[in-house]
């Protein structure tokens, strides 16, 4: 190694406050702000599974799982584009193994999905593609493998190995029968048809082997998570891959989201501090208390942040709670406990700033949601874990746990509405999240605040302030 | 705090009557001799001691060592050796009572329990004590037929076992290999259709490859993702803090202040001592604050900024001096050297909430190999205890004194550390624990221990 060259200069940068290196006034490299680990390389997930075997539903949490955490992902079903290319389905005849005119299209519809996989990876900035088909021949697994390899990508397997009939069954209700593939069939004829479409590629199954593939990196899932084989983990997201799917189950259950009960700064148009409960945010928690007796919920978990207003909500309900720090709001730094007229007055350029990337925007000595997000990680993947749960937390922690369910971006997940003295309640169905918001009919005041119009660093207050919401 | 009972991620709960959660785990290891058993359950107690879940290990190969003072020969393992048969179980016996005692009496967590259990029968004996005292059980297999994975281990930990103390190296290999061919015959790996109904993690060829079966609760779910990280590829990891910075020489904490004019000479220094190093791969790891940033700049290789590197919060006595704190906040100042491991400072930190934050980074670093983290004061404290198993109590007052490198080395069951002062002079930052704690305490009892500053 040479001798190193004089030290490069560092500035500030105004929307992230990160420290960078600049040469001649333009930003030089060098230096990679971790999020979570970006590998170099792209990688390339691939489902493996008889139909009915969860590889959709894996594929899409996963997706969503890795875009939260800042990971660009894509999921490409190979079943979409045969849709798209045969307009209409007609039978599991198409899926038989001697049926040529089905096999050439189904062929080509994977190399296209496949074509859409390099130019996401290679040429839009995507880090991860989940290829989901059923990939269930060691030949066709091969030559993914060696698109992979052709195209600097790293190749990881996920395999779902089911026997279970009641398993099976109960996939093809939830996801089968309202597929577009079955819209003019009853019940009975979608099921009897997708039985015979799983039998056509029984005979060509070839699971991952320990000896045949040992030197392939997968994770194999046998009965829905009872047990999993794992080979050859390459890298951090590999491994962070292996570990949610590791940690996620399909038992039914609901998530309480909610926030605190109104507090005394809330009133005030305060952000952030650690004030207590007004009167009407304690009627509130009498309230929540209510309706969580009348859920009559099984094993209900009560978690909470350590601030106060949290755990006062708590309180009322009179049951064990956990307290976790990282459920804290956002530290707004500098700005704690100002109203939005003062972080105007004070600090306009920081208003605008935040006003121009909400997301990104890291207040002077605090936080972004970026950070949130990071630091939110463990209790998505504990709440993966669990069952149900009633999470009392603050407007920005809950606005990002309810993007991770909701599948929401970036851009719009700083200005998801989540009003006090509202319990959203999350219930897993079919691919996605059903969601129940319940209003507990104690008045509170407004503390969302719509993106304005002039994001201009040289606005005038009242462009600034025009969507703050009414206050004390 | 805000009064309530308060648990922390880990639910550090009452004894329930039904084994549901909070139930204390048992932690069974299974191999043959030389698998890394003992190895893993260390490293294993180190980690979940550090992550703030109570520990602690009972090898009872350690027993026997105690129980038979002097050991002879493989011979003491043979199958039919009757009177080591009944040692043996006697130590199992012996080891299992004071598992019970450390889960049930002394409030430990999770007990590591490490011997061969090679047979279902011994696993199934050890179960059935897991369920009569409520505990979970997770069994750790390590299987390896690498034959140099095995001579390797026999010579990093075998060898200067107090079993061969009298012994060429020669002879006790010899040796050892009988032993473990003692125990082959009735060798009953953990089986996918007979053990299905058991909690376990099978690792295959030293982290190749992982069986995993029924993992029941979270710190099953923590324990198997550790497991699955950790590798035993020789590297070595290099810990500093930031050069000098502007508010070190004036005795002030926290801030984010750039770097004083030695401060820039240690950052060259460091570069040049890299270099001579000649490391393979290394990656160089800093916070997000300007003090490491340019220390790393200087080093002309790219590096990661990490967030939850930064330095602890000191809250409202952020860019404070002790004199200050003392003068404004004498009751936080008082009751930060009572606790200094739990003590948070108000809108601040504790050196809890520091390892807490710093997990994903041990992780990081267990995957990776070569790595420098150019850090801080209380965070190098906790990284340090991490890797040399301090306890909660030691942790906030290891010396990290600024311009030294600390080159860390697996090696056998532990780390060597090897420490580099790189001669460029700083204020010293080490403040001791002082006599009097006494939250009354005159201001100079309380300022005695502070280190001089300008």
């Amino acid at each position: 190694m040479a001798a190193a060259p004089p030290a490069r200069e560092l500035t500030q940068n105004p929307l992230q406050k990160t420290w960078e290196p600049y040469d001649n006034g333009l930003p030089a490299g060098h230096s990679a702000q971790r999020g979570v680990c970006m590998t170099n390389c792209p990688t390339l997930i691939v489902m493996v599974g008889l139909p009915a075997r969860g590889k959709t539903y894996i594929s899409k949490k996963l997706t969503r799982y890795l875009n939260w955490i800042g990971v660009p992902t894509k999921e490409f079903n190979v079943g979409q584009y045969r849709r798209d290319l045969v307009k209409k389905y007609k039978s599991f005849e198409f899926f038989l193994p001697d049926n040529e005119e089905g096999l050439k299209i189904r062929k080509q519809c994977a190399l296209a999905a496949l074509n859409d996989v390099r130019q996401y990876l290679s040429e839009e900035n995507g880090h991860v593609a989940v290829f989901d088909a059923t990939n269930t021949t060691r030949e066709r697994r091969e030559t993914i493998y060696k698109f992979g390899e052709e195209n600097g990508y790293k190749t990881f397997f996920v395999e779902s190995v089911c026997v279970d009939p009641e398993v099976i069954a109960a996939n093809i209700v939830q996801v089968k029968l309202g597929s577009p593939d079955y819209v003019d069939c009853s019940n009975d004829e979608a099921t009897e048809d997708f039985m015979k479409r799983i039998e056509c590629y029984k005979n060509s199954y070839e699971t991952l082997d320990e000896t045949l593939d040992k030197d392939l990196s997968y994770i194999k899932i046998m009965d829905v998570g009872r047990s999993y084989l794992v080979n050859r983990v390459m890298d951090h997201i590999q491994s962070r891959i292996v570990y949610y799917l590791m940690n996620i189950h399909v038992t039914p259950r609901s998530i309480y989201l909610c926030r605190h009960g109104e507090s005394e700064l809330n009133l005030k148009g305060r952000i952030g501090g650690d004030p207590g409960l007004s009167v009407r945010g304690k009627e509130f928690a009498k309230s929540l208390a209510q309706f969580i007796n009348e859920q009559n919920i099984k094993d209900l978990k009560v978690w909470t942040s350590q601030m106060k207003r949290t755990i006062q909500t708590a309180e009322a309900l009179g049951v064990p709670y956990e307290q976790w720090k990282v459920l804290n709001e956002i530290d707004a730094g500098v700005c704690e406990e100002m109203t939005y007229e003062e972080i105007q007055e004070n600090y306009p350029l920081e208003f605008a700033l935040r006003d121009q990337d909400k997301y990104r925007y890291r207040y002077p000595k605090g936080e972004s949601y970026e950070d949130l997000v990071q630091r939110l990680e463990p209790v998505i993947m504990e709440l993966e874990r669990q069952e149900n749960v009633l999470v009392i937390c603050h407007q920005a922690v809950m606005r990002c746990l309810l993007a991770y369910f909701l599948d929401k971006p970036a851009e719009q997940l700083p200005y998801l509405k989540c009003p006090l003295h509202t319990v959203l309640k999350l219930t897993p169905v079919a691919y996605g999240c059903k969601v129940e918001s319940i209003f507990l009919n104690v008045e509170a005041v407004n503390t969302h605040r719509d993106k304005p119009e002039n994001l201009d660093i040289s606005r005038p207050p009242e462009d600034a302030l025009v969507t703050v919401p009414a206050h004390q």
